[in-house]
């Protein structure tokens, strides 16, 4: 299986976009390159970006390398991409108005209910309750993956706290310094506005009785939480409080900061804790991560939270498999990304078939994450294999399978030079009541083993700037 | 059957509480099977108690105080009226469809112990309503239900694999094996009255119920190796135990929470029930 | 390589305050506050018992006629605050027992390890409120300090260690002093060195209060001129002590330079003047005193107000105890003012 390559193409030839790059990769000495890498690195170390990797004891904070070729894309594969992206998070937010509300493609028999009730991230709690301005997912990540000059795949949507884009916008100012000969011949569409956008989307959906300059928050499970660094560079860039769930207290169904001054009132919390931890006294009652009260003050109108909760039943991978659907059902236009096609392993035939090319396919598990619980047949072993037959057997409904996709490919520096790596896109689209926004490009993540598809930082990918070549 | 139920929970906190907040679910509602004639809610310390209703449709009231708190208990008590309908439940308000209840939950996941059980159980019987009866009379017979005081729930299948647990165990078993028949299952939380004939349960008791084409939601008293009869109230029911426990708390400071529950459900002396 | 050191820094820096507009008023996070007044405690801390070692390694080096009751590394453990938890880990109080306890163990709440550990941990939470000089100050400390950890260390090693750690709180206070904006973080972070270190030198008084009775000054004669200077040692105030008095030492001057003597920066004096001034700033920003701003003054009169004839008079011991408790009453207050 020959993958597309982001420079060459399918073929030797140069694309356009690339030319430059290829030009300077070609005439650049290689000491100077390796002197810009461990610049880079330098300098990542310096400002503490760090990721903490679960279940890795020895170090808690490890730096996800970065890769200092960037990938390009020219202006109308972004634009094109990008109205893709538009409408698939257009539908992901009436899919889920939908299922707390009225219920209509269930109804339709656009997707079996059972998808949808059985669902753990189907929160009850949330069934005929009106969010603030009608929107669920206000910051989603869509992972595509491209497999030739025209097709754009999305691998996943993720609907509840997608982490990344703080890496987005450090590689680009790691980029800049480091390389501003480059930024002189690439005309390249700035991603530094992201925080502006952020914020513009985060006041756009106070509850319609905060004032007009309502009070923000960004709640984190704090310090040890593997994107701590994240949630402390955006709450920095926004210019809000980076609360704990200690922070806040409830009063009377109002959600209040704890100051040196005392309470002060809170309009809208952007939450990167997960809905299961948010709130000891509707969720798990174990968290003492979350605030006690919090859903109360919700469910009042007292407060937005970003994302809303529940947010999870539209990015689960067995939902996924049903998106085309749910695209053409809320918007009344064709998908314009394609979804992978997805053997859904709940429906015997699909797990059939499954369980008779697992060598060939990329089984993963409904919730898992991060590539956790992942089998990538191709490169499993026997014994790897046997393990998730067994699994597919006892619990087909938990899995859903994929063909092994060709991942495009990207020029990446390694120990024996420079090599094609398999890479991956996380654009981020922004919904408010001002409107959906996505800055141009997004978080491009590599795979830096050689012919490795798991482009997951927890296990071993790597990130590059992306460029949106302005013209 | 008239039932008059008092139940009283009591905290003391060896450093007092700087703010309190608990959502009790400690207040029954009218089904076919039981009619409430007189319910009250009072708490010993003075705060908001507002009244309200939860995803399911359970009567609920949240409840917070500022402090300091030294002690605080909620008082219950009511009078309820029971028919016995052989553990049908109908005529009461069911705002989630069933199939919502074939999630598994934290406490009510089955391992491969209990997955095994239940097709071994029930492989003999012939109907759903037979294969739940069957798994209910084995149940009673292979666990050994313990009697509360002190004890909390540990998980169907952690209880399972000790073949004893108290009766919110024992309910999540029965659910964590219905559930992997196939049928929602759903946990209730609620008092039974004392009985000659039911020698499992006095008091505070849990139980489970499934949801049947044929029949709507019934009872399955594991413990007491009986579908719910006029001695069973019910107050709420969820998921698993967290969506329908009693009281769910939060509080600042009050560490060195001391907890002691006082209940009583008896049958009501006619006089008793005209007052 | 300029252009990667004088990067950009993620945090609120003196160089890059934040627009007015992104903080109208002066208010914090209690939390935040809570960690800037404890990450200056722990790191004052730890100062103290690397002055407390240095100085009882002095004392006991002394040949035996010059020493004093071979009980000085208790003594040591005691000024640290830690005897209980000593007794329970060690039964003899001897240079490799103590030394071990005060600056490695990690089950030793106190040690010097554990307070930069703890003086991280809480940084790494409230990283935005700190420089990034002062990050940086913490961040490096914990990294040098596991390479000490890991090293056998003889005499000459441990002497280092020890000038390390007064130097990793000199550093660290001076970025705070040089870097941070004079708005309330700078306040309770103050706040915290200035509660800290009158425990701290409250302690060593507290511990040989009985080494400056004018009793002992007669019957210990000039032995007990180890004693003292060990005492002046504690709170680097040797030099200090004969600029300021330009006589030999006397247990009474010393009493006085370490209680009420203002220009004497460890005094308690010295660092009342400073809790009230931080506390009144911080009143005046919010514009409401409170219980934290009526102690504190209380206590800073008392001391301008005593001589330290009559604390002699009514008892060094029992001006002591009462002071450590009025000074752990303050900080109750301030935490139940301002922190939680």
């Amino acid at each position: 299986m020959v993958a597309f390559d982001e420079m060459t193409g399918s073929g030797s030839d140069i694309r356009p976009a690339y030319a430059e790059l290829d030009r300077w990769l070609k005439e650049a000495p290689p000491e100077t390159l390796a002197l810009r890498r461990s610049q880079a690195e330098l300098f990542f170390r310096r400002i503490g970006i760090t990721f903490a990797v679960y279940g890795d004891e020895e170090s808690t904070e490890r730096l996800i390398p970065f890769d200092i070729i960037p990938r390009v894309l020219t202006k109308p594969e972004w634009t094109k991409l990008e109205a893709g992206l538009r409408q698939r998070v257009t539908a992901l937010n009436m899919f889920l108005a939908d299922v707390y509300g009225p219920k209509e493609c269930l109804k339709a028999g656009i997707i079996p209910p059972d998808l949808v009730y059985g669902n753990a991230c189907y929160q009850l709690e949330m069934v005929d309750f009106q969010v603030p301005h009608g929107i669920y997912c206000h910051i989603a990540g869509i992972d595509v993956v491209r497999v030739d000059a025209d097709t754009f795949y999305v691998l996943e949507d993720n609907a509840r706290t997608p982490s990344g884009v703080s890496y987005m916008m450090e590689n680009r100012e790691v980029m800049l310094r480091l390389f501003p000969e480059l930024f002189a011949t690439h005309r390249v569409a700035p991603v530094d506005n992201y925080p502006d956008q952020l914020l513009a989307t985060l006041r756009s959906v106070a509850p319609r009785s905060a004032p007009s300059d309502p009070s923000i928050c960004l709640l984190t499970p704090g310090q040890f939480n593997s994107a701590f660094y994240e949630h402390s560079f955006l709450a920095d860039k926004l210019g809000v409080e980076l609360v704990e769930g200690s922070d806040l207290l409830v009063k009377d169904d109002v959600v209040y900061m704890r100051t040196t001054q005392g309470p002060k009132r809170v309009d809208v919390i952007y939450r990167r804790i997960d809905d299961d931890f948010i709130d000891p006294l509707v969720f798990r009652g174990d968290s003492v991560l979350g605030v006690p009260g919090l859903i109360g003050a919700y469910k009042a109108g007292n407060v937005t939270l970003a994302n809303a909760v529940g947010t999870g039943v539209a990015d689960d991978k067995a939902v996924y498999s049903y998106m085309p659907e749910i695209v053409k059902f809320f918007t009344g236009e064709e998908p314009i990304l394609k979804n992978v096609p997805t053997w859904r392993c709940r429906e015997p035939e699909a797990n059939a078939y499954v369980l008779d090319n697992l060598e060939k396919l990329v089984v993963k598990e409904v919730n898992g994450s991060g590539g956790y619980g992942m089998l990538v047949g191709p490169h499993a072993n026997k014994a790897q294999i046997e393990s998730f037959r067994k699994k597919l057997k006892a619990s087909p409904e938990g899995f859903i399978a994929q063909p092994t996709l060709a991942l495009s490919t990207c020029p990446t520096f390694v120990a024996s030079g420079v090599a094609p790596r398999h890479v991956d896109l996380r654009p981020y689209v922004l919904s408010g009541a001002n409107g959906i926004s996505c800055v141009p490009g997004g978080l491009t993540r590599v795979a830096l083993k050689e012919g490795s598809l798991v482009v997951n930082s927890s296990q071993g990918g790597g990130t590059k700037d992306t460029w949106v070549l302005d013209a | 059957m008239r039932i008059r139920i008092s139940h009283s929970i009591s905290y003391a906190y060896a450093e007092p509480a700087r703010h309190i907040t608990q959502i009790l679910r400690l207040t029954p509602r009218d089904h076919d099977g039981q009619h409430v004639m007189s319910w009250r809610i009072e708490p010993t310390v003075d705060g908001r108690l507002r009244a309200g209703q939860d995803p399911y449709g359970n009567l609920i009231h949240t409840f917070s105080a500022d402090g300091p708190i030294a002690t605080l208990a909620i008082q219950v008590s009511g009078l309820i009226e029971t028919t016995d309908l052989a553990g049908i439940v109908r005529g009461g308000i069911e705002r989630v469809p069933p199939e919502v209840f074939r999630r598994d939950t934290l406490l009510s996941a089955p391992d491969e112990a209990l997955r095994n059980f239940a097709l071994e159980t029930t492989r003999e019987a012939r109907t759903p309503l037979a294969r739940m009866h069957a798994l209910m009379d084995a149940l009673h017979e292979e666990m050994t239900c313990q009697e509360p005081a002190d004890r909390i729930g540990i998980g169907a299948a952690a209880a399972f694999a000790a073949r004893e647990g108290i009766a919110q165990d024992l309910a999540h078993v029965f659910m964590a094996c219905a559930r992997h028949l196939g049928l929602p299952a759903r946990y209730v939380s609620g008092y039974v009255a004392e009985s000659q004939s039911l020698p499992h349960a006095s008091g505070a008791h849990a139980w489970a119920e499934v949801h049947l084409d044929d029949y709507g939601w019934i009872g399955f008293d594991c413990a007491n190796g009986l579908c719910p009869i006029d001695t069973h109230v019910r107050i709420a029911s969820g998921l698993d135990y967290s969506d329908a426990a009693p009281v769910r708390g939060a509080r600042k400071g009050g560490d060195g929470e001391r907890l002691s529950v006082v209940v009583s459900a008896r049958q009501a002396a006619g006089f008793q029930a005209n007052q | 390589m300029h252009n990667i050191n004088g990067g950009i820094h993620p945090g609120r820096n003196a160089d890059t305050p934040r627009p007015a507009t992104k903080r109208p008023e002066l208010t914090m996070l209690s939390r935040t506050a809570d960690s800037l007044y404890w990450v200056s405690r722990y790191v004052e801390r730890a100062e103290y018992l690397a002055r407390i070692l240095d100085a009882t390694t002095r004392l006991t080096n002394l040949p035996h006629a010059y020493g004093g009751a071979g009980t000085e590394w208790q003594s040591a453990v005691s000024t640290a605050g830690c005897e209980e938890a000593f007794a329970k880990a060690y039964g003899e109080a001897n240079e490799r027992n103590v030394c071990d306890f005060l600056t490695f163990n990690p089950d030793n709440h106190s040690s010097i390890r554990n307070c930069l550990a703890l003086a991280r941990s809480n940084a790494r939470a409230v990283r935005t409120a700190l420089t990034s000089e002062m990050w940086d100050a913490l961040n490096g400390a914990w990294l040098e300090l596991q390479r000490f950890e890991k090293k056998r260390m003889d005499r000459e090693e441990f002497a280092r260690f020890l000038e390390w750690v007064k130097n990793v709180s000199l550093v660290f206070d001076g970025s705070a002093y040089r870097t941070m904006l004079r708005d309330d973080g700078y306040w309770f972070s103050r706040l915290g060195v200035y509660v800290e270190r009158a425990d701290n030198t409250a302690r060593i008084l507290d511990v040989k209060y009985h080494v400056l009775l004018p009793a002992n000054e007669q019957v210990g004669g000039s032995l007990d001129y180890f004693q003292w200077t060990t005492v002046l040692r504690e709170v680097s105030a040797l030099t200090a002590y004969h600029w300021v008095y330009r006589e030999a030492v006397k247990p009474l001057l010393i009493a006085d330079l370490l209680i009420l003597n203002r220009r004497m920066p460890r005094s308690l004096a010295s660092c009342y003047e400073n809790i009230s001034r931080f506390l009144d700033a911080l009143g005046d920003a919010y514009g409401r005193q409170g219980p934290a701003q009526r102690q504190a003054r209380k206590t800073l009169a008392n001391l301008n107000n005593t001589r330290i004839d009559d604390i002699f008079q009514h008892g060094l011991h029992e001006f002591i105890s009462d002071f450590i408790t009025e000074n752990n009453r303050l900080g109750g207050t301030i935490i139940e003012q301002y922190l939680q």
